[in-house]
């Protein structure tokens, strides 16, 4: 199952997911992801590294808001995804329509830049 | 080799499935990266099924079974008695027109389709039977 924590880092909101996202527990993530825009955060990390599995029933979450995001520009950016993860994203083609860095510190660059 | 897992038709049964096919073929030598590959498609599959010909009712069972009948070959049957979900029904959404309608679903039957050799259906003994093929 998922664990999912929220916490506020230099005007950036970071969500850490903690285990696998599959169709019972995307959910959660969805709902994350909303309270961080209803909180107005227009920067948001996703710190992966602790994300183990992650099914279309995620993907889908985060492939849901990048119309979203670009009207409202906010910027979202992935980091520290595992290769099995990785893998899963670079299937379906959503590596190249997401933000994905390695490292949190590369993460909060590129955010800033795109925020420019 | 044969292994079978019988689960009621909750999402919540997934990581059951999961953990599942990574017991059963961890003898199998299976990269990690291409295991979590064969564990996407089953799982996919198999909540696609749960939701879609058996609307999540737990008493509703499904018949998971694996067999690897020469090394590097892996066949998946998912057996069932409810509304065939033939996949191959549906097209692949494009991605662009998913993220214009900001759609969550759709791209499990694009997944379970990159991942898998070849994905059939038919009937035995008045059941169904979805049989996906791997040739690692």
């Amino acid at each position: 199952m998922v664990h999912i924590k929220r916490l506020q880092e230099s005007g950036n909101d970071i969500i850490a997911i903690i285990g696998e996202i599959d169709a019972s527990s995307s959910i959660e993530l969805d709902l994350t992801i909303a309270k961080s825009v209803g909180d107005g955060f227009a920067k948001i990390l996703v710190d992966c590294t602790a994300l183990e599995y992650i099914s279309s029933a995620g993907l889908g979450v985060f492939m849901s808001y990048i119309e979203e995001f670009q009207e409202k520009e906010i910027r979202m950016v992935l980091f520290g995804l595992k290769e099995k993860v990785a893998n899963t994203f670079v299937i379906l083609g959503l590596a190249d329509l997401l933000h994905i860095c390695s490292s949190k510190e590369e993460a909060k660059k590129l955010i800033d830049e795109l925020s420019v | 080799m044969n292994y079978q897992y019988n689960i009621g038709c909750s999402l919540n049964n997934l990581k059951g499935i999961r953990e599942f096919i990574r017991n059963s073929l961890n003898e199998q030598g299976i990269a990690e990266i291409e295991m979590n590959t064969m564990i996407l498609a089953l799982d996919e599959m198999c909540s696609n099924l749960m939701i879609h010909a058996h609307h999540c009712n737990p008493d509703h069972i499904l018949e998971l079974h694996i067999d690897v009948p020469e090394k590097g070959k892996l066949i998946f049957e998912i057996i069932d008695d409810g509304n065939v979900f033939n996949i191959n029904q549906f097209s692949s959404d494009n991605i662009g027109d998913l993220i214009h309608e900001k759609r969550k679903g759709g791209l499990g039957i694009r997944l379970v389709k990159s991942i898998m050799d070849n994905v059939e259906y038919f009937t035995r003994n008045g059941k169904n039977i979805c049989r996906l093929t791997k040739q690692l």
